[in-house]
């Protein structure tokens, strides 16, 4: 069963602030997602190969040839904040 | 050393020599301006798809290959999710329980001792972006805030991961040192260390000499000194041995190296541990990996540095020593080879060694560049072979060689440095020495035999060390009537 402490953690993995009144709601909401999840988990599936993707295709890859990179200023144009050609963030340690 | 030993494992990456990035067409690049080679893929930008590149998937089963690994039938991507921000995803592309390749074994050298590592597992995934954070640049020394550069960031990166085999920081030293050397001669990675194309990570604990339990480990992260790395570990012995000596527990962390004062220290924890929460990448179908396609790769590998040193010291009659040193490297490799090739493979080894090696070092060229080819090298080697030159003309020689672009036949010409091996020519230069120092040549005769290196000197001296030493020795006997 989930609890209000999981839900803080994972919240806080994904770095989403969540007041109490959310994570109590959260922790509700979560639980029956669970607990739907385990009655998925009934079905007999031992004969059933891990799905990794949706499609059943493998094996798409591309040529090792270079194109186009973006211009810088079009690359730059969403940052939050330019400095000297790069992407300027607050401090790392 | 009290009864404790310690036990090293590895995890190298390594950065694919490939001209694009592992899952967009952006170009590889070192040293280009910040933020030239970027795409919707490598900056994250909502929808854009990655695609994996053939020729990373290529090289690293090279690699895995080399190191005798299992290939996987099938191969899926993870997202390895976390903040940072060198990493725009705020994911990194990578293997988990289904990765490339597992199971294998590297063999190296520490002095005469062989010895194998084996290998856990080798997988793909994508390197982050370069963060240059304040303090590092003159310009932003101070500054409150850190740069970010997409170049790198998307560059094919390959894993190797070792179990906890290694038994000596010199010996952890060697094996990346070779392991180096083995990923430069596969051509998958120039891995200059400088450009942090190869870094890796070392996890050390200790345990009592003789046990086959393992003790916690600390980890030292993303170095790329050899000497930091054997330092470092060197460190962390004594640390650790003493503080489980005093009946205390080693904490599981991350430790700073710092090379000024050659200890370790724990690096700020952070509040949590890691939780990657791993899951198979959606945007990425599975890698099957034909055989036939392995098989190929296989059939092309190049013969590594391993087999090579153990086939110099077969064919060739070299010492394992000398045998390493010109076989741990693919260009030097190839010089001794070519230019062994065509003179004593022994006599060969010793100048490529020797005055070859103190040549290229000297001038900062490549081996196998500059004027002294194979060719003229084993040609040099005759002539000494041949008692055309005497060693020390041939060293006079080599210096020049290496200055003039001239074959050494044409150099001992032009210079005169040609052995005099002809009798006649000698019997003059003899007959005057013996003439110009009558009370020694009595002495001689009466039975000082020691006198003999005196007249041969002079003989010699009076060719400017050009008389076969052999000869000026017999024809002075002669002269003298011994």
């Amino acid at each position: 069963m989930i609890g209000e402490n999981d839900v803080r953690y994972v919240a806080k993995l994904a770095r989403l602030h969540l007041d109490d009144a959310e994570a109590g709601r959260m922790t509700a909401e979560l639980a029956k997602i669970l607990a739907h999840i385990d009655k998925i988990a009934e079905l007999d599936i031992s004969d059933v190969e891990p799905t990794a993707h949706v499609l059943d295709i493998v094996n798409v890859t591309r040529a090792d040839k270079p194109r186009p990179s973006v211009p810088r200023d079009e690359a730059l144009k969403n940052a939050p904040a330019v400095g000297e050609d790069s992407f300027q963030v607050p401090k790392m340690s | 050393m009290s009864g404790w030993e310690p036990v090293i494992g590895l995890e190298v990456h390594v950065e694919l020599a490939t001209q694009t990035k592992m899952f967009c067409a952006c170009t590889v690049s070192f040293g280009d301006p910040p933020n030239l080679h970027t795409c919707p893929v490598c900056l994250a930008h909502p929808g854009a798809l990655p695609v994996v590149n053939q020729r990373a998937v290529e090289y690293a089963v090279r690699i895995a290959l080399a190191l005798g690994c299992t290939v996987r039938p099938r191969n899926v991507f993870h997202r390895k999710n976390y903040f940072y921000p060198d990493l725009p995803k705020a994911y990194q592309i990578s293997q988990y329980d289904e990765p490339l390749a597992v199971d294998g074994a590297f063999d190296y050298w520490v002095g005469d001792e062989r010895l194998s590592c084996r290998i856990n597992r080798v997988h793909m995934e994508e390197d982050a972006a370069k963060l240059v954070h304040s303090g590092e640049s003159g310009r932003i020394a101070g500054s409150d805030y850190s740069l970010v550069d997409f170049n790198r960031g998307g560059t094919p990166l390959i894993e190797i991961v070792t179990e906890p085999d290694i038994a000596s920081p010199e010996a952890a030293r060697e094996f990346l040192n070779q392991m180096r050397n083995l990923l430069v001669e596969l051509g998958v990675s120039q891995c200059i260390m400088e450009e942090g194309q190869i870094r890796w990570d070392a996890n050390i604990s200790v345990r009592p000499a003789g046990s086959t339990t393992l003790g916690v480990r600390t980890e030292l992260k993303n170095m790329n000194s050899f000497r930091f790395l054997q330092q470092a570990l060197e460190s962390e012995i004594p640390r650790q041995t003493a503080i489980l000596e005093a009946g205390g527990t080693i904490d599981q962390e991350t430790l700073h190296f710092d090379p000024e004062t050659g200890t370790t220290s724990s690096l700020r924890s952070k509040e949590e541990a890691h939780d990657y929460r791993y899951f198979p990448e959606p945007d990425l179908v599975p890698l099957v990996m034909d055989p036939a396609f392995v098989e190929e790769i296989r059939a092309a590998q190049p013969e590594l540095p391993a087999a090579r040193i153990e086939r110099f010291v077969r064919d060739y009659g070299l010492s394992r020593y000398d045998a390493f040193v010109l076989g741990a490297q693919g260009p030097l490799a190839r010089f001794y080879e070519a230019a062994a090739s065509g003179a004593d493979p022994k006599l060969t080894a010793n100048w490529t060694m020797g005055e070859y090696l103190a040549h290229i070092n000297a001038a900062g060229l490549e081996p196998g560049h500059g004027h002294v080819t194979p060719a003229r090298l084993a040609a040099l080697v005759g002539l000494v072979v041949d008692g055309v030159i005497s060693g020390s003309a041939a060293k006079q020689v080599f210096a020049l060689m290496a200055e003039e672009r001239a074959e050494p036949q044409e150099i001992v010409e032009t210079h005169g440095l040609g052995q005099i091996s002809d009798e006649g020519a000698l019997d003059a230069v003899v007959a005057r020495v013996v003439a110009d120092n009558p009370a020694q040549a009595d002495q001689f005769r009466a039975g000082k035999e020691q006198l003999l290196g005196y007249f041969v000197g002079l003989v010699m001296k009076a060719t400017q060390g050009r008389a076969n030493p052999k000869l000026a020795n017999d024809l002075v006997r002669k002269a003298l009537g011994k």
